[in-house]
């Protein structure tokens, strides 16, 4: 792996105290072309982990605050007549950026989230008739407060299939707690970071990330864990073959993370629960569980081959 | 265990249950309900269930009711009910998995008591299902994890693969002679003629659409104004019922034929009495029987399962052209003192100096001119029966029409006869055969005539020549509304329906002939035409025993490809063997652990072993997930895991 990919760990571990798993799934996430919706409360962190890492990676950034009177040419662009020339002109949104931050993506309405989301599917948007193509690399993270919160449209299942992950951030444990309280203010560092990669380089390791090896043996094993998800009666749904090509692209970029050229099961049960995570859902006497503990049953129900 | 398991075992019992609800006692029925109801909502509402005195108490409670009903704990009726309540009591205490079981081999096997009582297909099928659910239910039991759908999958898949060994079993299993079970109570207890005919006997048994028989002809049939069916022939009239009188066995018929002969197989349903009907005249049967002197043939003992046989008939025929004097009295008996305006009008006939052949014309055509009516509900007769009809309602069925012209026949000196039997029949043009039902029965009257013997005249004809050129229903069409939905249809179905029916009809016939009938002879003519030269129950058995393996080994040996096809290479067989190994040590590795983890965590409670373990681990993880396939680092990587000591 090169260098700056260290690098890159290295500068986000310091400001982001304690979540090393965040980390690494988040980049992971890019890695694989995914995007990633991180799932928490407010003011875990969720922000500062995409600024961290739009500036440790040299990537535009733009941060679009969701709320309830977003309409999709906030996103998106607008054109405007410019009196000078009689002509109109295109503004770009906020879209078009390398990295988005959708903060607080369940605040808005349908009508803005699937702007976004078309816009994360597509890698383009079409604006009055003219498709515009979004740079490279294009990585979205979203954020959402937990849906049970007052005011919010939560993610239909279908929209929250385009993102590769669903993570959490979690509380910070004491000892990063600590740190965070006696440390300087997170907005200042971040204010002084340097960038530790090219975005050329970025799309050169996201082509690498194609090229690690999934042996058959592999392919067995997340064949294996689709089919229990199909078979066994806890889940509402089994897993679509989305979700398995998900689970592999996810497992190729963290075993490239771990400076491997092959994947192993313990990529993909390391994945596991960021892939399958908003794409499960238990039934009957098994829906009081959360969803970790199902994740967690999932990969101790299935053997490897 | 879960809910949806209980839930699944209720609606199993249920299954089983259900059907024998017909005939069980309704308190039987309304207990099993009661607990089943009962056992739901305990499940529902997550109560505990009922104390063990509590369902001693029932129990014992139930078995005195049996004991009361049915004075016998043992028994075909008292057995059954002693089943279903059990069954369901035994819902009651379902705590463990090993309950399940018991609930799920019982059910198996009340599944099987259903057919002492219906063999039909419907009720096949109505097992089938049955026994899928059940057998669902068993799956869930053993792997509570698989959805309902795969579950069903599964059952399906089990239940196909018992085809071939049902098919083994049922074709080469010894057969036993008789109905199920072979008491004479046990046969089906069905309306059928009776040896009295009194007004309204016949006109009340038409109203059934019951099968009676199903007829196949060898050549082709004859027309069926020549179809009667011989069953019991009446010589006694007492006033108002018609009944055989004393019997003669001794004397045998005289038969002269003037036809040629008409061969055909019957197909009798069960009427618990002894008559086996034949086309008039009978001639040869395949059956032990006996003809007697009025050429009723009759079986060795009353049919009380379905009997198929052979027979010969001649269609034109003299019978007993010389009578001995006294059959020629029995047939002349009148009942004294009644019926004075029907002896005068025979007296009229007579009068004229007429003879015999002329007094049957006479009356036949007295018959129709007179206004007479053919129907299916004839108004009530007094004492003087025969005179009200002749006289003053005329209208009748066909055993008024019968009794009346043997009547008067008698009073004129001619020696007459009722013959009761069935007439006609339906014909299936899908399967090519003729179903004759209870709606077919019909009587008419022979005479004898010096010089001819017995001969057929079939009042009916005369009144109602639809009933005998096509079937009741054209000979009442206003009354067809009374008749039985089957008779009913015949007179002007829609093609669909009939097709459908007589595709039923011949479906059950096929049903009757090759399942339920497939009795020893049956399976000793199969045998043989498979090619099978000795037929003994040693090489049945063999070929039996034989048979079953070969088809288990077949399954046997698809399984197991299966599985061959999934064996490991031997850099997994190496791993597998190795973490064998160290799970003797008491370092066992959990089926989802990868390799990598695996390691590590080895190494973290035996850090002598690390070293190894950590190049072993990537050197297998580099065979199977990598790249790497060179035999080299294969052997190296064998010979390691081999040479590894703990």
């Amino acid at each position: 792996m090169s260098q700056s990919l260290n690098n890159v760990i290295k500068q986000a571990e310091q400001i982001i105290l304690g979540k090393p798993q965040q980390i690494r799934l988040a980049l992971t996430c890019l890695l694989a072309r995914g995007h990633l919706l991180i799932e928490d409360l407010p003011g875990v962190g969720k922000t500062t982990l995409a600024h961290v890492l739009a500036c440790t990676l040299g990537l535009q950034f733009q941060r679009i605050q969701f709320t309830s009177d977003l309409l999709p040419a906030d996103i998106l662009g607008v054109s405007v007549y410019q009196r000078d020339n009689e002509k109109f002109e295109f503004h770009p949104g906020p879209i078009f950026a390398q990295m988005i931050l959708a903060d607080e993506v369940n605040r808005a309405t349908p009508k803005a989230q699937s702007a976004l989301l078309e816009a994360m599917e597509e890698q383009q948007v079409t604006i009055e008739g003219t498709t515009r193509a979004l740079p490279a690399p294009f990585f979205v993270i979203a954020t959402q407060n937990p849906s049970y919160q007052v005011g919010t449209f939560p993610l239909p299942e279908s929209q929250l299939d385009r993102f590769l992950m669903r993570i959490q951030m979690g509380y910070p444990d004491a000892q990063a707690e600590r740190g965070l309280l006696s440390g300087v203010d997170r907005r200042e560092i971040i204010a002084r970071l340097s960038p530790q990669m090219e975005s050329t380089e970025l799309l050169a390791l996201q082509q690498r990330v194609k090229a690690v090896l999934a042996s058959p043996a592999l392919l067995d094993y997340i064949q294996a864990i689709l089919r229990h998800t199909r078979e066994a009666a806890r889940y509402a749904h089994g897993l679509s073959p989305r979700a398995g090509l998900a689970l592999l692209s996810a497992a190729r970029a963290w075993a490239l993370l771990d400076e491997r050229d092959a994947v192993i099961p313990e990529d993909v049960q390391a994945v596991l629960p960021g892939v399958v995570n908003h794409r499960l859902q238990a039934i009957g006497e098994y829906s009081k569980q959360n969803n970790g503990t199902l994740v967690r049953e999932l990969i101790e129900a299935v053997a490897i081959p | 265990m879960s809910k949806s398991l209980i839930y699944g075992l209720l609606l199993s019992v249920l299954m089983v249950i259900a059907p024998h609800a017909s005939h069980l006692p309704l308190w039987v029925s309304s207990l099993c309900v009661t607990m089943l109801l009962w056992r739901a909502y305990l499940t529902f509402s997550g109560n505990a269930l009922p104390k063990r005195w509590l369902l001693t108490l029932i129990t014992v409670a139930s078995l005195g009711g049996i004991a009361v009903n049915f004075y016998a704990l043992f028994g075909r009726e008292a057995a059954v009910t002693l089943l279903m309540l059990m069954v369901t009591l035994k819902l009651l205490e379902l705590r463990a998995a090993r309950d399940a079981m018991v609930l799920i081999y019982m059910s198996c096997f009340i599944v099987i008591t259903n057919f002492f009582y219906s063999q039909s297909i419907p009720t096949a099928l109505y097992m089938i299902a049955t026994l899928a659910v059940v057998v669902t239910t068993w799956i869930h039991l053993h792997a509570p994890n698989i959805a309902l759908k795969p579950r069903l999958r599964t059952a399906a898949i089990l239940l196909l693969q018992a085809i071939p060994l049902t098919l083994i079993l049922f074709v080469l299993f010894p057969r036993i002679q008789g109905p199920l079970w072979g008491l004479p109570q046990d046969a089906f207890a069905s309306s059928g003629l009776d040896d009295k005919m009194a007004p309204g006997s016949l006109s009340r048994l038409s109203l059934s659409d019951a099968v009676a028989f199903r007829v196949n002809y060898a050549d082709k049939p004859p027309a069926r104004d020549q179809m009667y069916w011989r069953g019991p022939v009446l010589w006694h009239f007492d006033g108002s019922t018609w009944t055989p009188g004393r019997t003669i066995h001794s004397v045998a018929p005289q038969f002269t034929e003037l036809d040629k002969a008409v061969d055909y197989s019957v197909t009798l349903e069960p009427h618990n009495k002894t008559w086996l009907f034949t086309l008039d005249m009978p001639d040869k049967i395949s059956v032990p029987a006996s003809l007697t002197h009025d050429f009723q043939v009759l079986g060795k003992e009353p049919v009380n399962s379905r009997l198929r046989y052979e027979a010969r008939s001649h269609l034109g025929f003299h019978a007993n052209v010389r009578e001995a004097a006294w059959q020629i009295q029995r047939a002349l008996q009148l009942p004294p003192a009644l019926n004075p305006q029907a002896l005068q009008l025979a007296a009229t006939w007579r009068g004229d100096g007429a003879n015999d052949a002329a007094v049957v014309r006479n009356a036949l055509s007295y018959f129709n001119r007179q206004g007479f009516q053919y129907t299916l509900e004839p108004p009530p007769l007094g004492v003087n029966g025969i005179d009200d009809f002749l006289f003053t309602t005329k209208k009748g069925f066909c055993e008024h029409y019968a009794s009346a012209f043997v009547f008067l026949m008698r009073a004129a000196h001619i020696p007459a006869r009722v013959v009761t039997g069935y007439q006609g029949g339906e014909f299936n043009y899908i399967g090519n055969y003729y179903i004759v039902r209870q709606s077919d029965a019909h009587a008419w009257a022979e005479v004898w005539l010096s010089g001819q013997g017995w001969v057929r005249v079939d009042p009916t004809a005369v009144i109602a020549p639809a009933r005998v050129q096509t079937n009741v229903a054209a000979a009442v069409p206003n009354e067809t509304a009374a008749l039985p939905f089957m008779a009913r249809m015949v007179s002007n179905p829609p093609a669909w329906l009939s097709n459908l029916r007589l595709n039923w009809d011949m479906l059950a016939f096929r049903w009757n002939q090759w399942v339920l009938g497939y009795n020893t002879e049956r399976q000793f003519a199969f045998l043989t035409s498979l090619g099978m030269k000795a037929i003994t129950w040693q090489n049945m058995a063999i070929i039996m025993t034989s048979g079953i393996w070969l088809v288990i080994g077949l399954f046997a040996l698809f399984m197991l490809r299966h599985l061959f096809a999934r064996q490991p290479d031997k850099v997994q067989a190496a791993w597998l063997r190795l973490c064998r190994k160290l799970a003797k040590a008491g370092l066992p590795r959990a089926a989802h652990e990868g390799a990598q983890d695996y390691s590590i965590r080895i190494a973290a409670a035996r850090p002598e072993l690390a070293a190894t373990l950590h190049d072993l681990a990537a050197r297998y993880i580099a065979l199977r997930y990598g790249a790497v396939q060179d035999e080299q680092a294969q052997r190296e990587f064998l010979q390691r895991a081999a040479a590894l000591k703990i």
